[in-house]
């Protein structure tokens, strides 16, 4: 009986593997990708959290999509919630509103897709930390590299129309200030934001209709393309991987597809899943019905991007009062330090760092081998300012709130965070270098002894 | 002869401050504000005129008596009993006159309005779900321990760096609405979950790293492998 | 028909399995040892992610169920959890882990190389190569400029006129919310307004007024600003001259002594301006002051507009200092 249904189900996967082949020519090229070696370090798996989060925004954000409407069109609102009871709202705020609160299971689709929001730029950037910090980006994966940075840059935009289609107070507030930062690029940023805008702020239906088109087709699509490339080159050149007893720069050692890899990335995809989910279900995020409607003439106190975008708000508050003119000519408007040049710096610097890196030390060869951070003193130790840098900014984009909770004076917070923001990195960079040259001459030490030890006596 | 005595001596023990205000007021108020109310420049302001509805919000949320008059008042335990308050608050009433404590009603307001009124109002220092907040030198608090009868003192009086808001530019009627929506914001519908404050993003953005990230990362180790040596 | 039948049943209890012999060296994945108990508790987490997932729709359609969101998530995030599990059991301890090896993929040079060629022989027939690739460049660039040029009508890229307008002019009655004009005497000290130009729509920057009256004493307003302020009422923009928030906060001192001054803050990265001087800007990143609007009373006491803003109103961008506001 057994032997019969064994026989019965190699039967089924004989037809399937026969009807595809003979169909599609398939055969070898699968034989090859189910056999394919994946490096099994637990931190080449990041990327894929960020690649499961992305499924799980695309399920989400499409059964968003058949009841979101973009729409500002006024409506009253005449549900259940009374705190909105009676007023007029957009149609894009009270579909909202009603996704949340009336359909079914809409608030969990709803706050599982802002959470997923959330985490795959947040799994992006532990990838990126971990490609940095091990020069994965070396010859011969810059292109992987630029790739993945651009699908950053993406996610970035991608997360913000996301959460300000919605029209309510807290992302209408922020929509102004990304209107402000586009206007404070010099010579052609006016002229940009009316293009964007089609005329000034706040824009009405047309600005709605083009950051909902951005948001459910252009960026996904255009993040869905890169994504297969980005994979395509990876899988190309080969995962790269640490230095190993047979790992070495020719020969990529790890696990095939079938049978070790599967089950795992597949339990990774369900655990992100799984992790995005619950949160939806557990954790409230976003809950737009309470804070109403927004209105050109209103704002609230405490108002954040979402986190990915706080870098900037703390840069917008850490710049000092000051726009640039040249005679009646406003060449520089304040906000464009913290809320435009900062971040172009920032991916300047990660866009040109491959490129920095092997001027600097005129390396050309290819890098399959991945330095561990302490092996590469000098890059973990920039890195570590670099990022050390961004992160005390982002830190200042909060200190009204630690004024509130903790009574640290907010103008001594930002006369702080001015000083700290220059001083901790170049304290980072000498502790970074200190450490990793510690570590490596502790192993020198550890190896030296094992070798005296073995010695016969 | 003994029983004089005894009477005596129980009256010694009967506190000095109970029932009178002027005592109260001398004890804890005249160093800055004078006697009578008058103010003394660079110390306290003139409390004359301040009314019962004034002086009630002060003394009840422990922001009077205030240390040093360059401090942000704020909501300390209350020193007093409940009839040494009635006492001070009917004294510095008597400061020629003013207005009295008022009577809310916010179950007679509209949620709505209220929100509405509240954004408009009031959102801007004190956040919309009235989380606190703020402003250049000071904090708006939070209203989460704020009772109607506090609330409306506080948008009549405007205390410390906050607007004075009259009958005129908020109707009593309106004042119960926006009061009636403070209530609600004290439990809001928090239907999604773990309410995390409602502060927005901020705390959502530790939740991102400290929950899920390390939940992931962590499902990563248990995935791969480590260095080999 | 008994032909067909006959043959039928041949064909289906005929056909035998004719596996391949493989001998134990042809084997492609390498044999493992079973390991029952992961399996039972493979099976295990199945069936609790199967129970799980059949409470989904279960809560879902139950609407006596409190707390819907958070129990739809726990049942699919823990179905999703008990098969994820099962899979990282199966990966760890049901199927082989192997240890493979391949080759790194080098460059091609001989590819690289024929490549080359195949371009270089491809243009072989062409005596001005450089001229002719200029001249498709030339196209192509052309055409590329060509096709983006409808982005231009997105907007008014080149005009950016209206970023001076505001609707506001010569004798616009200031009204509230609800369209009721402001009359002088409705504005008291210590307080702050907000108010919108009449028959204007509000959605816009150049619309939403904050409105304070200080004791004209106090006033400190600059010379060419005489008369901007009947009785020490003021009029400004309320949005902010750094980014474009609604400036909703007022500060306004109890004990004038030993507090700040009146001054209006944005609350997105706190810009203070003091009204006293006219909007200047005493804390924060605003780059300019707020601009502020000079009224007047109509006979009746209504507060007006006697002109347009000192400046225009909102974010800085490259033209804001060389015009003034416009109606």
């Amino acid at each position: 009986m057994v032997g019969r249904a064994q026989a019965r189900g190699a039967a089924v996967i004989r037809r399937t593997v026969r009807y595809l082949d003979e169909r599609s020519g398939g055969a070898p090229f699968f034989r090859k990708a189910l056999r394919y070696v994946f490096p099994d370090h637990w931190s080449f798996l990041l990327g894929e959290v960020a690649l499961y989060s992305f499924v799980v925004l695309v399920a989400t954000g499409i059964y968003l999509t058949l009841f979101f409407k973009p729409s500002l069109a006024p409506v009253v609102y005449h549900g259940h919630y009374l705190p909105l009871k009676g007023r007029e709202l957009s149609e894009a705020y009270q579909s909202t509103v009603d996704i949340s609160l009336r359909i079914k299971a809409g608030l969990l689709i709803r706050q599982t897709h802002h959470w997923a929001a959330d985490v795959f730029v947040a799994a992006i950037v532990v990838h990126l930390l971990r490609i940095f910090f091990t020069g994965a980006f070396r010859k011969p994966r810059e292109l992987t590299y630029y790739v993945g940075l651009l699908m950053l840059t993406l996610a970035l935009l991608e997360g913000y129309a996301g959460y300000s289609l919605v029209d309510d107070l807290l992302s209408g507030m922020g929509l102004a200030i990304g209107y402000s930062v586009l206007m404070s690029i010099p010579f052609i940023g006016a002229n940009l934001a009316q293009l964007v805008w089609n005329g000034p702020f706040p824009g009405g239906q047309d600005f709605e209709s083009r950051l909902y088109i951005a948001h459910v087709l252009i960026l996904p699509v255009a993040i869905g393309g890169l994504l297969a490339l980005h994979l395509t080159l990876v899988a190309a050149r080969h995962h790269t991987q640490f230095l190993g007893p047979r790992a070495t720069e020719k020969k990529v050692v790890g696990m095939p597809t079938l049978p070790a890899y599967a089950p795992r990335t597949l339990g990774l995809a369900f655990a992100v899943a799984a992790v995005l989910f619950l949160m939806g279900g557990l954790i409230q995020i976003n809950p737009i019905w309470q804070w109403g409607p927004y209105h050109v003439s209103q704002a609230t106190n405490g108002a954040q991007p979402d986190w990915y975008l706080g870098w900037l708000i703390g840069a917008l508050r850490l710049v000092p009062s000051f726009d640039v003119t040249v005679g009646s000519y406003t060449l520089v408007p304040n906000p464009f330090w913290g809320g435009a040049g900062f971040p172009l710096f920032v991916f300047g610097v990660l866009f040109l760092w491959p490129t920095l890196e092997r001027q600097v030390t005129g390396d050309r060869a290819f890098h399959n081998l991945l330095d561990r951070p302490r092996d590469a003193p000098w890059r973990t130790a920039i890195g570590v300012a670099f990022f050390t840098w961004i992160f005390i900014v982002f830190l200042a984009g909060s200190a009204d709130r630690m004024f509130v909770l903790f009574g640290l004076s907010y103008q001594a917070q930002i006369w702080a965070f001015r000083v700290l923001v220059w001083v901790l990195p170049v304290v980072a960079l000498f502790v970074t270098k200190r450490v990793c040259e510690e570590l490596l001459r502790g192993e020198v030490v550890e190896v030296r002894r094992k070798l005296v030890e073995a010695e016969p006596a | 002869m003994r029983y004089a005595l005894l009477l005596l001596a129980a009256l010694a023990f009967v506190p000095v401050a109970a029932g009178s205000g002027t005592d109260l007021y001398g004890a804890n108020c005249i160093e800055c504000h004078g006697p009578q109310g008058r103010g003394i420049p660079e110390r306290g302001p003139s409390l004359r005129g301040v009314g019962a509805r004034a002086a009630d919000f002060y003394l009840r949320t422990g922001y009077m008596p205030l240390g040093n008059p360059h401090d942000q008042p704020h909501r300390k335990r209350v020193q007093f009993t409940k009839r040494e308050l009635a006492e001070l608050v009917a004294y510095v009433a008597s400061f020629g006159g003013g207005p009295p404590i008022p009577r809310p009603e916010p179950a007679r307001g509209n949620l709505a309005e209220g929100q509405e009124l509240f954004t408009e109002h009031c959102a801007g220092c004190h956040q919309i779900d009235a989380e606190g907040g703020y402003v250049t030198n000071a904090v708006a608090p939070p209203l989460d321990r704020a009772s109607p009868v506090e609330i409306a003192e506080a948008v009549r009086t405007g205390p410390y760096l906050m607007p004075r808001f009259s009958e005129k530019q908020i109707g009593d009627d309106q004042l119960n609405s926006i009061i009636r929506y403070v209530q609600y914001a004290k439990h809001p519908d928090d239907r999604g979950g773990w309410s995390l404050g409602h502060v927005g993003p901020v705390p959502e953005g530790l939740v991102t790293w400290f929950v899920a990230v390390v939940l992931l990362i962590a499902t990563c180790a248990v995935i791969g492998q480590r260095i080999r040596s | 028909m008994k032909r067909w039948l006959i043959a039928l049943l041949v064909l289906l209890l005929g056909r035998r399995r004719r596996r391949p012999v493989l001998d134990e060296d042809a084997r492609l994945v390498p044999a493992g040892s079973p390991d029952r108990r992961a399996e039972n508790v493979v099976l295990l987490l199945f069936g609790a992610a199967t129970l799980c997932a059949i409470a989904f729709p279960v809560i879902y359609a139950w609407d006596a169920i409190p707390n819907q969101t958070q129990f739809l998530g726990l049942a699919v995030g823990l179905a999703l959890a008990f098969v994820s599990a099962a899979c990282i059991v199966i990966g760890k301890r049901l199927v082989v882990t192997e240890e493979l090896e391949d080759e790194y993929g080098d460059a091609h040079p001989d590819d690289q190389e024929a490549l080359e060629q195949l371009v270089d022989e491809s243009g072989s027939r062409f005596t001005r190569k450089k001229l002719l690739l200029l001249a498709g460049a030339g196209a192509g660039t052309a055409l590329g400029a060509a096709v983006i040029t409808p982005a231009a009508s997105l907007g008014p890229v080149f005009d950016v006129s209206s970023l001076y307008r505001t609707p506001w002019r010569r004798g616009i009655r200031l009204v509230d919310e609800l369209g009721n004009a402001f009359r002088a005497d409705d504005i008291e000290e210590g307080t702050f307004y907000t108010a919108y130009p009449e028959h204007a729509d509000r959605e816009q920057m150049g619309a939403p007024l904050v409105v304070v009256r200080l004791e004209p004493a106090e006033l400190q307003l600059p010379e060419s600003r005489n008369g901007w302020a009947p009785e020490g009422i003021l009029a400004f923009s309320k949005i902010c001259t750094h980014a474009g928030c609604a400036i909703a906060l007022y500060r306004k001192p109890t004990f004038p002594a030993v507090q700040p001054s009146p001054a209006l803050v944005c609350p997105c990265h706190y810009s203070t301006f003091n009204v006293a001087t006219g909007g200047e800007v005493v804390f924060g990143p605003a780059g300019r002051p707020l601009p502020q609007l000079p009224l007047e009373l109509s006979g009746a006491g209504e507060l007006r507009a006697a002109g347009n803003f000192s400046g225009p109103v909102g974010p800085s961008w490259w033209g804001v200092r060389r015009h003034g506001a416009r109606p």
